[in-house]
């Protein structure tokens, strides 16, 4: 049976068609949907980690235990998992072990733009690059293969437009998942050095076994038609190549490390031009060139952004095209914290204080956004806390007006070992645990903070109270992100305190919950627009009439505006004359 | 080359969007056409752009529609159809919901919502429908299946059997929304006359 599908949702198919047994995962985009889908092929045992080091080590226990393992992650995530990836790539595992790394050229939803097919070299692994779902879902059978025959861990890497776009997928029945006995190997397993330094002659070893291997795989294969133009090819950009030039021939190649050099030199040997095509960095170019092959890559295409069909033909064709501008000029349409949300209080009370902001990664990074703009710094996940410790540590008198803001996935993910330090360090900071019970920007999914693992089991929650208090904070205050009054006057002594303080503003995110509040009511508006600089979308002005609008199908009835009208114009339904 | 239709859904996270082009796709699919569908939706649930990229043919490589390519572009606001207007062919098919949802910078005053989008878009594009899909789709019995009405527009400028159409509602729209799913399609269909 054919079937659409994303990338992601193929993959997920995968996992099942070919026997994996445990399946670990951070959420990020584009990666999320991988265990999403996977949990509904309950043969699969899955969960959330976290944070990406964990799903990675929880995927390398698996399959030293024995049973087909996979871990998926958005591009910075492996940063995270970096650690452990680059040591299991010595020791290899029992069964196969595969790493989703979803990349996000053009930066749709990131931070950043990093190639992550560098990790494959880098670390000295298999990787493999499907260019549409059927190749994601085949490339799963094909990762556990490798990764079993070379006893290696092996890469899968996808972009945005692999992950989140649909292609037709072939489904098949699911093999047999078997899960190997558990064998004990010391030599193999535990990376003493003597232990490593042995280990790492078998990556060498493995690495010219690839190097074999990968000349004759059926995913790297010639297309030959016009000899004229010759191009290597991988991932989305194959198929931007085959529809810019359909004549041109074409080396496509699905297992990207190691390339293969004979097959390479092979297809040069027979066009008259070379190109390689790829996003981002120069990463097939670089070896072409290693092998003394002239070619022309990236002096074309730029090391940043998205490709497209228009921009291959184009610059391989040499002639320049039409190019077509937007026809109008509009506003703008970014994403704005949700009517009801329970971070914007919190934002609009940093903003009304003054104070430098040190923030992190979450829906609460859009109070960066007008007209809140109530943050001085987002660089990656955690490092709000340990940020703001040193910026205090460079200027001690900034403590007074410093606050670090952290949600509570972003919390446990990596702020933690970020208030440890604080604690140990005399750091004079205030953190605010953002703490809406879900990790929200990636589209809700569960932690160990909100009490349901991805399966569906009901799980512990993490207490924050105790957890800062076994940390050495001895001042935690709970406070209601609604209550504006008290969150500014906790705010306000907990930034004069003389010692570190941690203040969590708990209230579920506005889309998880059943909301049973009726919209607000607009009642002799005296025309000042102060509720305005809250940034909420259920709030707008009227100029005709010089009063302020209510959204009544936007407005949650949350009433953070009624905490900062003067006039007491914003009322709930049913109180005062309304 | 084989000839390749190009579709583009745009609208605001939470329009329904999605189960458009799943009733689009479903109907490509029963026609034999090979389909690729592309959505970028990192933070579309914070009512940010959002844009659905269909594409239907004999051989699609790319899912992905590029400037001045779109035979057809639903827009599900009118600001989404300004915003995205230059990717339609010289000879496609607007079709516009004249709902108007206002950006935040709008609301905050940073910003201003253009005046002349509908007259603007009149001018420039040949072919150019215009609607107020809400209100038949309150019509219908829930202004939710605007997205549906918007499909029954559609569904009078693509050469593809009615009964495939309905097919696809009916596979795609749980049981108990379906009559009234089908009373909007309906009215869109006649919009288009
Ligand atoms: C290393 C890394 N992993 C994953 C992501 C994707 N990501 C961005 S924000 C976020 C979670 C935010 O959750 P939370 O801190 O609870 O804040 P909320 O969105 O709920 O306000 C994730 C997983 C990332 N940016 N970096
Ligand atoms: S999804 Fe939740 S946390 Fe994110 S902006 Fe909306 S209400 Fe706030
Ligand atoms: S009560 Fe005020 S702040 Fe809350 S959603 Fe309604 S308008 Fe927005």
């Amino acid at each position: 049976m054919k079937k659409l599908m994303t990338g992601n949702e193929a993959i997920a198919r995968g996992v099942y068609e070919y026997g994996v047994g445990v399946a670990a995962a951070y959420p990020g985009t584009p990666s999320t949907e991988i265990l999403e889908n996977i949990v509904k092929y309950p043969e699969v045992y899955c969960q959330w980690s976290p944070n990406e080091k964990v799903a990675m080590e929880v995927g390398i226990g698996a399959a030293i235990a024995g049973a087909r393992s996979i871990v998926a992650m958005k591009m910075v995530g492996v940063n995270v998992a970096a650690d452990p990836l680059f040591t299991v790539a010595y020791t290899g595992t029992r069964a196969g072990l595969v790493l989703v790394s979803a990349d996000d050229p053009g930066m749709h939803s990131s931070q950043n733009e990093q190639d992550n097919r560098l990790y494959a070299a880098f670390a000295k692994i298999p990787l493999l690059e499907p260019s549409n779902s059927q190749e994601a879902k085949d490339m799963v059978g094909l990762a556990m293969e490798i990764s079993e025959a070379f006893d290696t861990p092996v890469m899968i890497r996808i972009t945005t437009r692999i992950a989140h776009s649909q292609s037709f997928v072939e489904l098949n029945d699911p093999q047999e998942r078997i899960i190997k006995t558990y064998e004990r190997n010391q030599s193999k397993y535990v990376m003493l050095p003597a232990n490593g330094r042995a280990r790492r002659l078998v990556v060498e070893e493995r690495m010219h076994k690839l190097a074999d291997y990968t000349e004759t795989v059926a995913v790297n294969y010639m297309e030959m038609d016009d000899p004229t133009v010759g191009i290597i090819t991988s991932g989305i950009s194959y198929q931007y190549v085959k529809e810019a030039l359909p004549k041109a021939s074409v080396l496509k190649l699905g297992l990207t490390n190691p390339l293969p050099s004979g097959l390479i030199k092979e297809f040069a040997a027979k066009v008259d031009k070379l190109y390689v095509v790829e996003e981002l960095e120069p990463y097939m170019e670089n070896e072409v060139r290693r092998l003394g092959i002239n070619v022309v890559g990236k002096e074309l295409f730029p090391p940043y952004g998205e490709l497209s069909v228009r921009m291959v033909g184009e610059k391989i064709s040499g002639q320049p095209g039409i190019t077509v501008a937007p026809a109008f000029d509009s506003p703008v349409r970014p994403p704005v914290m949700c009517p009801g949300c329970p971070h914007r209080g919190v934002f609009y009370t940093l903003k009304q204080l003054k104070l430098i902001v040190s923030g992190d990664i979450g829906c609460y990074t859009l109070g960066a956004m007008a007209p809140l703009q109530a943050m001085d710094t987002t660089i990656c996940m955690g490092a709000s806390i340990s940020a703001g410790l040193g910026m205090i540590k460079a200027h001690p008198e900034m403590a007074e007006n410093m606050v670090a803001v952290i949600g509570d996935s972003t919390f446990l993910h990596s702020g933690i070992t970020g208030l440890m330090d604080v604690v140990y360090n005399g750091g004079n900071l205030m953190t605010i645990i953002l703490d809406n019970s879900i990790t929200a920007m990636t589209g809700h999914q569960h932690n160990p903070s909100t009490g349901q693992s991805l399966m569906g089991q009901p799980a512990p929650q993490v207490d924050f109270v105790a957890l800062c208090k076994a940390l050495g904070i001895k001042r935690v205050t709970e406070v209601d992100p609604f209550d504006l009054t008290r969150v500014k006057e906790v705010i306000k002594s907990e930034v004069a305190a003389p010692e570190p303080s941690v203040i969590i503003a708990k209230r579920p995110c506005a889309l998880i919950i059943k909301n049973t509040e009726k919209p607000l009511q607009v009642q002799d508006c005296s025309g000042c627009k102060m509720c305005l600089k809250l940034g909420c979308p259920a709030l707008s002005f009227d100029e005709e009439n010089k009063t302020a609008q209510v959204d009544q199908a936007l407005c949650t009835g949350c009433g953070v505006c009624i905490n900062i009208c003067k006039f007491n114009a914003l009322r709930k339904a049913g109180d005062g004359n309304v | 080359m084989s000839k390749i239709t190009n579709v583009l859904l745009v609208g605001v996270g939470g329009q329904g969007t999605i189960l458009a082009s799943k009733i689009l796709t479903h109907v490509a699919m029963a026609q034999g056409y090979e389909v690729k569908m592309s959505e970028i939706h990192g933070m579309a649930q914070r009512g940010g752009s959002v844009v659905t990229q269909v594409r239907m043919g004999e051989n699609v490589y790319s899912p992905v529609i590029e400037p001045g390519e779109a035979d057809f572009i639903v827009a599900f606001e009118q600001l989404e159809a300004y915003r995205w207007a230059h990717f339609l062919k010289k000879d496609g098919v607007l079709i516009v919901n004249t709902q108007k949802i206002v950006p935040l910078t709008v609301l905050i005053g940073a910003q201003t919502y253009p005046k002349t989008i509908l007259s603007d878009l009149k001018e420039r594009v040949e072919r150019y429908i215009e609607l107020d899909g809400l209100k038949l789709a309150s019509e219908a019995g829930n202004a939710k299946a605007t997205n549906v009405v918007l499909m029954g527009v559609l569904s009078k400028y693509m050469n593809f059997p009615e009964d495939t159409w309905k097919n696809a509602l009916e596979a795609r729209i749980p049981a108990k929304l379906l009559e009234l799913n089908k009373i909007a399609f309906a009215l869109g269909v006649a919009e288009a006359k």
